[in-house]
């Protein structure tokens, strides 16, 4: 997967680079200067060492079980007692009329599958796969506060600006397919700390996430100004207005020759090298995204499965799990979708989530069928994960308050055990009391699927190795397959 | 396989750090290295149960050593008490700590009187003695002052600088300034040469940027070589230099690097993303003290306690207001549940930037402990605390829905010809406003009453929903912010971000691990110990001691300010700074390349009144500054980062630069200063979320085409040029930008709408003054190189102009024009 298959090859590199032994061995000697070099110069000294591209594909620490990572973000805290942690006991105490704020769930549960998971009835479809399902019942995180809990989800700390876990997990990997960005973001919002969930932090800019779809106006908004939650276009700056594609190719290769000419005349430039390869980059990926992004030529069977058309429910969200596999299909390692529906409901939970499920189960359910039927699910990891869940206690009788104590968590494909359950939380679903999982522990998980150990997976930021965990979290063994 | 770009250095690093950790304990013989890790798990995982468990009876600190034994220190852990040693490294059943813990002995069950510890604790304590029980903790909290006093005199950084006399070097012709012997006698201990002057046209191309974020003009470059041909390289260099540091677009570049430092930006960030509206004053501020030359500590007095400062008419009341606008500028949680840590977090973020930016020191470490690596204490935290606790922040944004913080804005005083941005009300309105907030804070007292009636368990009057609570909330918060912007008249009233003392000036408690719910003693307002500085004032009673802090920070004597600067200036002329880790002074960051160097400049900066303007003149003529970019093979090998300075770096040019320079280019930039900022003059005060649904707003929130120190700065929504060309992270401290390359950058240059904009005018400025083609690929060479096209690139360049494949004449040189803004040579500076 060497990023320079372009015309340039090799002979853009006048100058035989020091090879990376010499380069370390210049430092040790002297200076040590690259112990502090800005990390910019690092990734130019370990480009120019090694001759290849950050984002080239990378060998993993042991074997991966999952290649890629689809991660169905459910923005808001989705109430798990009344989706996939059924509590038949909560139904009793509250009947009991002893403590009377307990809220059993609206909706009726049964068992599906093999398995016999408990699903909610408002779930139909991704109750048909819950074989392919493995659920935690015992996450745990920190904080009961969106914010601090969503941030914490993506970076495992919300105290300070950490990689995101889709930009570790590029950081480790590497891409497949150079002619796409490897870690993708789609509708991410705009609030709960922004770009800081996709970001990079301290790890090279390169393998932050690109976010696809302008940042949405908050639900929450949307629904008081009545306005479309998702008003922007795609990615920004796609094609040129002026220009054919010919009359462009044909700039690129007169930008090209101007910047491989001066490149000549600095004999040794990486910033020069890399803009070189960053244009024929994207110049690639004007060619492959628009497409990508463009489900027109998806079968009408495939965007029934899926629930797109035009005034449904399951519009929105059908999009992007469709976009989702087309990009996995296509080699993204790490796409990200953001429900478009949240899941915060403090009231009216009965109608509202409800209302969320028509708009995400579906999709989920065609999501996790069309990557089976395509033999991708094997070695694709689809996630389902809320930033907490809810307590069992009513909150103004018709809504549920924010529970980081223990909620539902689900994965599939990749390497998990299908039509498994995990942990368990107390009789009303307010603790996880059996086999806790906390943030760190699924991220610990999630990097081990992905081949990669989360403590060898580190990077050195002023003096110090940083890792995704920490100095926390535990591989969960027990839901490996 | 990823493997970590350093780790080859590790060795090097925990060497240091080991050394440092030595120093820093003071009495401390020498350790075995204890790893981050393992000692990251003590404070995590032991430490805490320690405090919590243990403490109350074994503490020296607390003077509570029951069967004489204590276990806040590492020492006295070690030693134990009355039974034996309690921690035995690697040895569970000679470790009475565990032995009493486990309960493995009938007659020593700890905690006393109470469950045993979870077995999680447990298997903790277990792995921490067997893994060598890590222990980071000092000594004797005794003399823990005095050892910090002790690493204060030790550490390089917190010596006073020495001036030092001008080294000997192999060639005396070759330096034009005193730094200048200073690098040449480096690279002469490594037995390099220096490089050869540049060329007067890539050189005034680097001055320009350098010093006005500029590129030259044609007409500049022809004026240039005239004054060289009349009186010397020199001569032209001074007159040049002298020029450019008079001109307004000095300030806009340089109080563009500050703005950096000091995370400007025009919204809280964090969650609920609201704007700040009038944080633009505070830009300007800092644009106008870079042009004035406002003198270094001069400018930090003014932007800690501008408020305190004496003052001579309203203008200056104002001007010294807007500067505190620095204290009140930081990203704000302003979600958040609780006032109290809200509060807390102000303060914290206050006392990071101040430190980072001024002294390169990161005492906030020792918010939850002691710092691990430098001789700050959390005494001399809670001391800054109480400092900035006794001041009040005023940033002036109302409670919404999407924030439940709101602050007030601080009133400026009325000045003629002032501007103020947002809307006059009519009386009337003003009245229905207040009667309004009438209504609604008589409802919240009804509701209130209700709710106690609940409590008491009578029937209240009222029943209260919390959709009722939250309505009545966010409308008074609405009404409140709406009132705060006008006069009783409903005149639009000068309002800007700040900071003022408090009428009560308190002394901030410490907080055990920074936990908000547990205090301990106040600690009494003060500096850092490790820093002392001889005559500086004590903390006055009835203020809060911003300007003692600030005097104390822009103190000649101080070890840290001249030299964090001079240092951050250079950076900004060279690329790296001596201490490559610009905001890190500590002990983890970078040891200087030019010790002495250093120090002589810091000391002569003093000396020179701490003008910027001064130190950029000294290094803009030096002979070092001049010298060419040309890669040599000799000296890379030895010296790959330049850290020597035996060449001039290359750059990339900032964002700012790279969408100036378009301007320039096309001919369209316009260099008056635009009053305030999109945020100010659009968006008003609201959540940045919203601000995509207004059409008012171009979609790459640029749309401009004035300098880009003017476009508006919004948390995690840049404007796309500063968002794609890495502009500092305005959440946190920047000294040093990051550089990247990436294909988004590319399809920005090649596909957006600004850039498309600049190429169509480029185009038809060289149509209007060029008559052929040779004319125009010459012009357009000089005016985006600052250089004349050699004969393979006229050719070349020919040769696209002319290529019939193309439809028409003007899409081709529209895409000529285009390709030079989009080319590496463009945004890179040789």
């Amino acid at each position: 997967m060497n990023m320079k298959t372009n015309s340039l090859e090799a002979s853009s590199v006048p100058k035989m680079l020091p090879s990376r032994r010499s380069l370390l061995k210049t430092a040790a000697s002297g200076f040590g200067y690259l112990a502090f070099a800005s990390l910019a110069q690092q990734a130019a000294a370990r480009d120019a060492a090694s001759g290849t591209s950050l984002l080239q594909a990378q060998s993993t620490h042991f074997p991966a079980r999952a290649k890629r990572v689809i991660f169905l973000c459910m923005n808001g805290g989705p109430s798990h007692m009344d989706l996939f942690d059924y509590k038949p006991e909560l139904k009793r105490t509250a009947a009991k009329g002893t403590k009377s704020d307990l809220m059993p769930s609206p909706f009726q549960f049964a068992r599906h599958g093999q398995s016999g998971a408990w699903v909610s009835e408002v779930c139909p479809h991704i109750a048909q796969h819950v074989d392919d399902i493995c659920f935690v019942h015992s996450m745990n995180t920190d904080i009961p506060n969106h914010s601090q809990a969503f941030i914490q989800m993506h970076t495992g700390s919300f105290q300070f600006a950490r990689p995101s876990l889709g930009a570790w997990s590029l950081y480790g990997l590497g891409t497949e397919n150079t002619n796409l960005p490897g870690f993708v973001t789609i509708n991410p919002p705009a609030d709960n700390g922004g770009a800081a969930n996709y970001g990079s932090a301290f790890l090279p800019a390169i393998f932050q996430g690109t976010k696809i779809g302008t940042n949405q106006i908050p639900g929450f908004y949307a629904a008081i100004l009545k306005v479309d939650q998702d008003p922007g276009p795609p990615l920004k700056n796609m094609s040129n207005p002026h220009l054919s594609v010919e009359e462009q190719r044909r700039q690129l290769d007169l930008i090209r020759d101007f910047n491989t000419r001066k490149l000549h005349a600095d004999e040794f430039n990486p910033e020069i090298e890399g803009a070189i390869e960053s244009f024929e980059l994207a110049f690639r990926m004007q060619d492959e995204v628009p497409a990508l992004l463009d489900l027109s030529d998806e079968p009408q069977s495939m965007l029934s499965l899926y629930g797109v058309g035009s005034g449904l429910e399951t519009d929105r969200f059908g999009r992007q799990c469709l976009l989702a596999r087309r990009m996995a299909e296509a080699g993204v390692r790490f796409i990200e979708l953001t429900s478009p529906v949240g899941w915060d409901h403090h009231f009216m939970l009965k109608d509202k989530l409800a209302e969320s499920c028509r708009a995400t189960d579906q999709p989920v359910a065609a999501l996790l069928s069309d990557l089976k039927q395509r033999g991708m699910l094997e070695d694709t990891l689809v996630v389902w994960a809320g930033e907490f869940g809810r307590t069992p206690d009513a909150q103004s009788g018709t809504g549920r308050d924010h529970n980081n104590k223990g909620y539902t968590i689900w994965m599939a494909g990749g390497g998990v055990k299908p039509g498994f359950s995990f942990g368990a939380t107390d009789e009303h679903g307010h603790k996880a009391v059996e086999n806790p999982v906390h943030i760190h522990d699924w991220h610990a998980t999630l990097l081990h699927l992905l081949g990669l150990d989360h403590k060898q997976l580190v990077f050195n930021y002023a003096g110090r190795d940083y890792r995704l965990t920490d100095v926390y979290g535990r591989v969960v063994k027990e839901i490996l397959a | 396989m990823r493997t970590n770009p350093m780790n080859h250095c590790h060795l090097f690093c925990c060497s240091t750090l080991v050394s440092l950790a030595v120093l820093g304990s003071g009495l401390r013989g020498a350790e075995p290295a204890e790893s981050p890790a393992d000692i990251a798990f003590f404070e995590t995982k032991i430490r805490p149960v320690l405090v919590e468990h243990c403490y109350e009876c074994h503490s020296g600190q607390a003077g509570k050593s029951e069967g004489s034994l204590e276990l806040d220190s590492r020492q006295s852990t070690h030693d134990g008490g009355d039974r034996g040693p309690a921690v035995v490294a690697g040895d569970l059943q000679a470790s009475w700590l565990w032995l009493a813990v486990s309960h493995a002995d009938n007659d020593v069950r700890m905690p006393p009187k109470r469950e045993r510890l979870p077995d999680s604790v447990l298997a903790d304590f277990k792995r921490w003695i067997e893994r060598g029980a890590a222990d980071p903790r000092t000594d004797a909290p005794a003399t823990k002052a005095q050892a910090w006093v002790k690493a204060g005199e030790d550490f390089w950084a917190y010596q006073r600088p020495i001036e030092s006399a001008s080294p000997r070097v192999s060639d005396e012709l070759w330096p034009k300034k005193p730094l200048d012997y200073f690098v040449l006698a480096k690279l002469d201990e490594h037995g390099m040469e220096p490089s050869s002057d540049a060329q007067p046209k890539t050189l005034l191309r680097r001055l320009r940027f350098d010093l006005v974020g500029l590129p030259p003009s044609a007409e500049d470059l022809s004026r240039f070589q005239k004054q060289i041909d009349e009186v010397g390289l020199d001569a032209a260099l001074s007159l040049e230099v002298d020029e450019l540091l008079a001109s307004s677009e000095f300030g806009e570049r340089w109080g563009r690097h500050w703005l950096d430092v000091a995370r400007f930006a025009e919204s809280s960030g964090t969650e609920s993303n609201i704007s700040f509206p009038y944080a633009w004053r505070y830009r300007d501020y800092v644009i106008d003290c870079f042009n004035n030359d406002v003198p270094l500590d001069r400018f930090l007095i003014e932007q800690l306690a501008g408020d305190l400062l004496p003052y001579e008419n309203d203008a200056e009341r104002a001007r010294l207001l807007i500067a505190t606008g620095f204290l009140a500028l930081g990203p704000k949680n302003l979600d958040s549940v609780d006032e109290r840590q809200f509060n807390a977090d102000v303060i914290d973020e206050q006392i990071d930037t101040v430190t980072r930016a001024v002294i390169g020191g990161t005492v906030a470490c020792a918010r939850c402990h002691d710092h691990k690596f430098d001789p700050y204490s959390m005494e001399d935290y809670y001391s800054l605390a109480g400092i900035f606790a006794s001041s009040k922040t005023f940033f002036g944004t109302a409670v919404s829905p999407a924030n439940r913080i709101g602050g007030d804005p601080l009133l400026l005083p009325k000045l003629d010809g002032q501007k103020v941005l947002h809307a006059s009300l009519p009386k009337e309105k003003v009245d229905k406003l207040k009667a309004q907030l009438a209504e609604l804070r008589a409802e919240k007292a009804e509701m209130e009453e209700a709710n106690m009636m609940m409590f008491s368990g009578k029937k209240p009057a009222r029943e209260v929903t919390l959709s009722d609570a939250l309505r009545v909330f966010w409308q008074s918060g609405g009404v409140e912010g709406e009132l705060e912007k006008v006069s009783d008249s409903g005149e639009a009233l000068p309002l800007t971000m700040g900071v003022l003392d408090r009428d009560k000036i308190v002394d901030a408690p410490l907080l055990e691990r920074g936990d908000i719910n547990k205090p301990l003693t106040p600690v009494p307002r003060g500096i850092p110990q490790a820093i002392r500085i001889h005559g500086v004032a004590q903390m006055p009673g009835e203020e809060s001691g911003r300007l003692q802090l600030a005097q104390w920070l822009a103190d000649p004597a101080h070890p840290l300010t001249p030299r964090v600067f001079v240092n951050r200036i250079w950076h900004h002329m060279f690329g790296t700074g001596i201490v490559a880790t610009v905001d890190d002074f500590g002990s983890t960051g970078e040891r200087p390349s030019h010790p002495e160097l250093l120090d002589t400049l810091a000391a002569k900066f003093v000396q020179d009144g701490w003008s910027i303007k001064h130190l950029v003149r000294e290094i803009a003529l030096s002979r070092t500054y001049r010298q060419s970019s040309v890669y040599r093979d000799d000296a890379f090998q030895i010296d790959p980062e330049n850290r020597l300075l035996w060449r001039a770096s290359k750059r990339r040019l900032e964002a700012e630069c790279i969408r100036d320079a378009m301007l320039v280019v096309s001919g369209e930039l316009d260099s008056d200063r635009p009053v305030g900022s999109l945020v100010g003059k659009v968006i008003g005060d609201r959540p940045i979320s919203l601000i995509g649904l207004d059409k008012r707003l171009p979609a790459d929130l640029d749309g401009s085409v004035h300098r880009s120190v003017y476009l508006l700065v919004i948390r995690d929504r840049l404007p796309d040029v500063l968002d794609l060309f890495d502009f500092a992270e305005p959440k946190l401290v920047t000294g040093n930008r990051e550089t990247t390359n990436v294909p988004i950058q590319a399809l920005y240059l090649l596909n957006s709408p600004f850039v498309i904009d600049r190429a169509t005018s480029f185009a038809a400025r060289l149509n209007r003054e060029c008559d052929n083609n040779e004319q125009r690929i010459r012009r357009a060479f000089i005016l985006c190189y600052s250089r004349e096209p050699d004969e393979v690139e006229m050719e070349r360049s020919t040769r696209f102009l002319t290529d019939e494949n193309s439809a028409t004449d003007t899409k081709r040189f529209f895409g000529f024009c285009q390709a030079l803004l989009s080319t590496a040579e463009f945004r890179n500076l040789d």
